[in-house]
């Protein structure tokens, strides 16, 4: 690991320890919050004791569901807005305030259509992926040099063959930062829901704990979040900086 | 085609490009009313209210004084965290960009920050701030302080270091150098984290409102949730979709400007 | 300076009347880019086109290799006529770096004939041929952000070579590089140009390039281009870069010079 990382890991450590120390010298009371050792502890057992087997499945499972489909369809529909410039154009003004628009309050109108399923949930986790993949994909798309896409018609390629074998790769970089963004979204999405309104899942049992004061099974649930949304972080963030050396070289 | 050919179909284009943007955009808006009204039809009323009787409830609400009251607070919220997130983070952001290690050192854990679902943070919130509107604040806060820093440390260190050179070879004082120099350069991607953070400074303030509060607009679209009025959740979501757009605009305008300019 | 013999020639590729005028776009009138214009290439002869910045070299070369339509005229290439593709025989090398990024050296120059079908074994043969022939042996494996910029270009051209084209059509590739790596570009173009026996066409904005490579140079003309001479530069088909301490090649950019300069500053703006 570089200098730099040694010394971000170092500064995490110890807000962490730092933390710990405050919670267990009773700086930051157990009413407000419960030492780190003692959420991951709170955690191990909730794991041992097989309580947290279901709602964890029901939340990974929702989130990968919303971010497949928001991947895959913020694709092609960023391709299909990239083809249609005047139509892109008056789209952008809504593409860049979209995120102000809170859309778990649609989650009743969700209920009526598609009934008391996960499906709700699911569509409000794609709604907040997907258009962090659409703009990504159009940010690509347009950063394409023209000179590969002629290299295509000098092999001769049709408009399939040259989506998958020069769009794609050359877009990569950007489309992994919408894959990235889909999965925080994806993230966001769910939980949110599931923190307000559904009676299920990771989120909800926060929500739950938190209106029983029930801090010790809040916080491990919360810690198993955080961590678990920062090791997906952290795979596809190295994943993506193994790719970039390749392509950047030693720059 | 000969070259009078060409002429021809270029006399035949509309004059003013504006004109057509705007009505491409109205045109998108009429397409996308449309298809409201189509999924009303296709969902029945109870699911989905119609556009005109969403507007209808919209205004009905408006004339009533109970309501705003719950703007105010919503704005009010809105305005504080605003403040907080934009000015800390470019406080932050341009502190990190200028320090080159620090902004190494702090770019991913930002970004990780930036990833998280901060809604399971909200109790911590709660049990710190206690319920009211500075919980609101904070919640709104730290959704848009993380973007707004993560662009603000982005722009600084991202200035040419040719155009430092050159302040230095022309021996601007500091300040001349920051007035004429870094804030020009440094503008456009700035005022890029000021939109996106506005955008998420209003989701938190609005999910802070709907989990654990008397007042605003969040907790009128949750006490709505509660008694499935369709019609109050549209009307809502109608009302803050056209703000969220309306304030967007003008900032993306405002960047677009300034990022051609550069 | 002895004439090529004309007696042998036998027309490869040709434009007869063949105009460029690109659409008015977005309230700016139409622009005509190119000609009225004719050439004909013949058969294994070195081509190259000079003229002053933006006088349509690079449109009549996408013209000739299919990747534009001309307005009007017509192309045609081994007898049969250009029309809106490709055709095969036609290889071309940019002035942009083309290489793919995500690529190795290797696959980059393995990528038209994956396209074009051709087996493993055969690929492979060629493939090593060609990066061999191009000095990227070493570096067969490596990705384009680890080479330098003239390398990136010899990946290019190695790419193009190994369809075995019978046109090669280049669009200023060595406008990105430094002096001296051009005139070693310009040695390995010579020797690939004598290896394949393939008819050559070659962009520049370098009149001392034109000068040293070529059989005969087109001066072109200020926009809307069309060609004011046709220079015969009498090498022998057995030359290199050395040529550039022969007497006759000053002569020969000074007149190249001389048929450029008045259209240079009309390109430029100049007012005299």
């Amino acid at each position: 690991m570089s200098r730099v990382g040694w010394i971000r890991l170092a500064i995490v450590l110890g807000a962490v320890g730092l933390l710990e120390l405050l919670c267990q010298t009773g700086v930051i009371k157990t009413m407000t919050m419960i030492p780190p050792s003692r959420m991951a502890v709170e955690l191990w057992k909730m794991a041992e004791s097989g309580k947290l087997g279901a709602p964890v499945a029901k939340t990974l499972s929702n989130v990968l569901a919303a971010f497949v489909l928001s991947v895959a369809l913020g694709f092609i529909a960023g391709l299909l807005i990239h083809s249609l410039p005047r139509f892109r154009r008056a789209l952008d003004p809504l593409l860049a305030s979209y995120y102000a628009v809170p859309f778990f309050v649609f989650y009743p109108v969700l209920i009526v259509i598609f009934g008391m399923s996960d499906l709700p949930i699911i569509i409000i986790g794609f709604l907040f992926g997907v258009v962090a993949m659409i703009i990504n994909t159009l940010n690509g798309l347009d950063r394409i040099p023209p000179v590969l896409l002629k290299v295509g018609r000098m092999n001769r390629m049709g408009s399939l063959q040259t989506a998958l074998l020069i769009k794609l790769p050359s877009a990569a970089p950007y489309l992994f930062t919408g894959v990235k963004l889909a999965v925080a979204y994806s993230f966001i999405g769910v939980i949110a829901s599931e923190f307000i309104l559904s009676g299920a899942g990771i989120g909800y049992d926060i929500a739950y704990a938190y209106n029983n004061f029930d801090n010790r099974t809040m916080y491990a649930l919360m810690l198993f979040i955080l961590t678990t949304v920062t090791a997906v972080n952290m795979a596809l963030y190295i994943w993506e900086q193994r790719m970039l050396k390749r392509r950047m070289g030693g720059r | 085609m000969s070259a009078s050919a060409v002429d021809k179909a270029a006399a035949a284009k509309p004059a003013n490009p504006a004109l057509r943007r705007w009505m491409d955009f109205i045109l998108l808006i009429a397409g996308l009313v449309g298809v409201w009204y189509g999924l009303h039809l296709w969902a029945g009323d109870v699911a989905l209210t119609s556009p005109y009787a969403t507007v209808a409830k919209l205004i009905q609400l408006m004339g009533q004084a109970w309501f705003w009251p719950h703007v105010g607070e919503t704005l009010l919220a809105l305005f504080y965290s605003l403040l907080i997130a934009s000015v800390g983070g470019l406080g932050l952001g341009t502190l990190l960009g200028i320090h080159r290690l620090s902004g190494q050192i702090a770019e991913p854990i930002l970004v990780a920050l930036y990833a998280l679902p901060k809604i399971t943070l909200y109790p911590l919130i709660l049990l710190i701030f206690g319920l009211g509107l500075s919980a609101k604040v904070a919640f709104g806060a730290i959704h848009g302080i993380i973007p707004v820093t993560i662009f603000a440390l982005n722009a600084v260190r991202n200035i040419k270091p040719v155009y430092l050179k050159t302040a230095r070879v022309m021996r601007l004082t500091p300040l001349q150098a920051m007035r004429t120099v870094w804030v020009p350069a440094a503008l456009p991607e700035i005022v890029s984290g000021q939109r996106i953070g506005f955008a998420l400074t209003l989701l938190g303030v609005l999910l802070g409102e709907m989990f654990a509060s008397q007042q605003g607009l969040g907790f009128l679209i949750i006490n709505a949730i509660g008694l499935n009025d369709v019609p109050t959740i549209m009307a809502l979501a109608l009302l803050l979709a056209l703000f969220a757009v309306t304030v967007s605009s003008l900032l993306l305008a405002l960047d677009r400007k300034l990022h051609a300019r550069s | 300076m002895p004439a090529a013999p004309k007696t042998m020639r036998e027309t490869h590729a040709s434009v007869a009347g063949v105009t460029r005028i690109f659409p008015a776009v977005g309230g700016q009138p139409p622009v005509h880019a190119l000609g009225p214009l004719d050439l004909d290439l013949a058969k294994g002869e070195f081509f190259a086109v000079v003229g002053p910045s933006g006088c349509g070299k690079s449109t009549l070369l996408e013209v000739l290799a299919g990747l534009s339509a001309p307005t009007e005229g017509t192309v045609t290439f081994e007898g049969r006529p250009v029309a809106g593709q490709v055709p095969d025989g036609v290889g071309v090398v940019f002035q942009e770096d083309a290489s793919f990024p995500w690529l190795t050296v290797w696959d980059n120059v393995a990528f038209g004939l994956r396209r074009a079908g051709f087996e493993a074994a055969e690929i492979k043969r060629r493939v090593d041929y060609a990066v061999g022939f191009m000095g990227l042996a070493d570096f067969a494996q490596a990705y384009p952000a680890q080479l330098s910029g003239g390398m990136r270009q010899r990946v290019c051209i190695a790419r193009t070579l190994v369809l075995q084209p019978r046109l090669i059509l280049l669009d200023e590739p060595f406008g990105a590089l430094d002096q001296q790596t051009r005139l070693l570009m310009g040695d390995e173009l010579l020797r690939l140009w004598r290896e394949t026996g393939a008819t050559v066409l070659l962009i520049t904005h370098a009149l001392d390039e034109a000068a040293m490579l070529s059989d005969r140079v087109g001066a072109m003309s200020a926009r809307p281009g069309r060609f004011i001479d046709l220079v015969e530069t009498g090498w022998p088909r057995d030359r290199d870069s050395r040529i550039v301490s022969d007497e006759s090649f000053g002569r020969l950019t000074g007149h190249l010079w001389s048929l450029l300069r008045e259209e240079s500053m009309k390109a430029s703006g100049h007012k005299r």
